[in-house]
């Protein structure tokens, strides 16, 4: 009963940080503030990822995300954020707009989860249970990055059981690919470009100063 | 479980008086779908956009999550491992299209001086 507390608590805890920073995402002005309210609401999903018992999920969105993407986007915003266009505004018409299409989008989503979600009643009162005889589950993660799935305990010793389904093999190394693509595309995107010698001339302006310096005298 | 005539009203709020399940998983993830996507139509910022589009991917993963949770939706109607393993390719898929994205605001930015995405109608007909 302690147990189910706790995880009411730390659950409206959590769900309440990243809804509040989400919206504030939405609502405010700066890049760099933007950037912060979204670390925020990014810790605070992969708190509820720990919650609801993915352990290396959460370990991996705060890893990823808060340790790698939003690094990418602050460098991104410091490498692009100049002057006054950091803050740009928009206008109230189009305020009015966003309101109205998240609203009545909002309205849809949460009648959808009202008829698909159901009551947690049955299942949460078993969840002090499933904590306690809850084993990580990273190395069953792990196996089906590899092919294999491993089986619950309590089926392996019945009698020979329907094949398991295949692991995510496949997948991991279409995923593996991927990424190894989109990180050398990315690098061939955001490259320096090769300059032209008279933009070379732009580029350096003690060279241009004093070139000017020569031609003048 | 009470059910007066605001909670027939409201049947979102119903869930406030109801143990923690999946229903209350999903509202959050929705409520983080819609933040995103308002954040993509109202930024002009390009990397305002690109958060937007994070904060979808969040509300998309915890969605998954919580279908394939042990203790929350538990039963022969639970994801399992499964909706953990999607929502890992999902993180990773995240992380790629940052980059690429990140890549292509920084070579706009160098040929427009900007990031307003309303200043890029070089492809305009």
């Amino acid at each position: 009963m302690d147990i189910t507390l706790w995880h009411n608590v730390f659950f409206f805890l959590m769900a309440g940080v990243a809804c509040g920073t989400a919206l504030a995402v939405v609502l405010a002005g700066n890049v760099v503030r933007m950037a912060f309210y979204l670390i925020t609401s990014l810790a605070a999903v992969a708190g509820l990822f720990f919650l609801a018992g993915a352990q290396f999920l959460g370990a991996m969105q705060l890893m990823v995300y808060v340790g790698g993407t939003l690094v990418l986007l602050a460098f991104g915003v410091m490498l692009t954020a100049r002057g006054p266009l950091s803050s740009m505004r928009t206008g109230g018409g189009q305020w009015v707009l966003a309101a109205l299409l998240g609203g009545s989008l909002l309205a849809v989503l949460l009648q959808t989860v009202v008829q698909v979600g159901g009551p947690g009643g049955e299942a949460a009162s078993t969840l002090a249970a499933a904590e306690e005889t809850q084993s990580p589950t990273t190395a069953q993660l792990g196996l089906g990055l590899l092919g294999v799935r491993s089986q619950p305990p309590g089926q392996a010793l019945a009698r020979p059981a329907p094949p398991p389904a295949p692991g995510y093999l496949l997948v991991f190394e279409i995923i593996s690919v991927h990424l190894l693509v989109v990180l050398v595309g990315a690098a061939y995107l955001a490259r320096a470009k090769w300059r032209r010698p008279e933009r070379l001339v732009i580029h350096h302006p003690p060279l241009a100063a004093s070139q000017q310096l020569t031609t003048d005298n | 479980m009470q059910s007066g005539g605001f909670y027939d009203a409201l049947p979102a709020m119903n869930l406030l008086s109801q143990p923690i399940g999946p229903a209350h998983y999903l509202v959050v993830g929705a409520i983080l779908f819609t933040c995103g996507v308002v954040a993509m139509t109202v930024k002009r910022n390009a990397i305002g956009v690109l958060m937007g589009i994070e904060l979808v991917l969040n509300g998309a993963n915890l969605n998954f999550v919580a279908f394939g949770s042990p203790g929350l939706a538990g039963g022969p109607h639970s994801l399992g491992l499964d909706g953990q393993w999607i929502a890992m390719f999902v993180i990773v898929l995240a992380a790629a299209e940052a980059a690429v994205a990140l890549a292509i605001a920084l070579c706009f930015y160098r040929n427009f001086a900007t990031v307003d995405v309303d200043r890029g109608e070089e492809l305009h007909g």
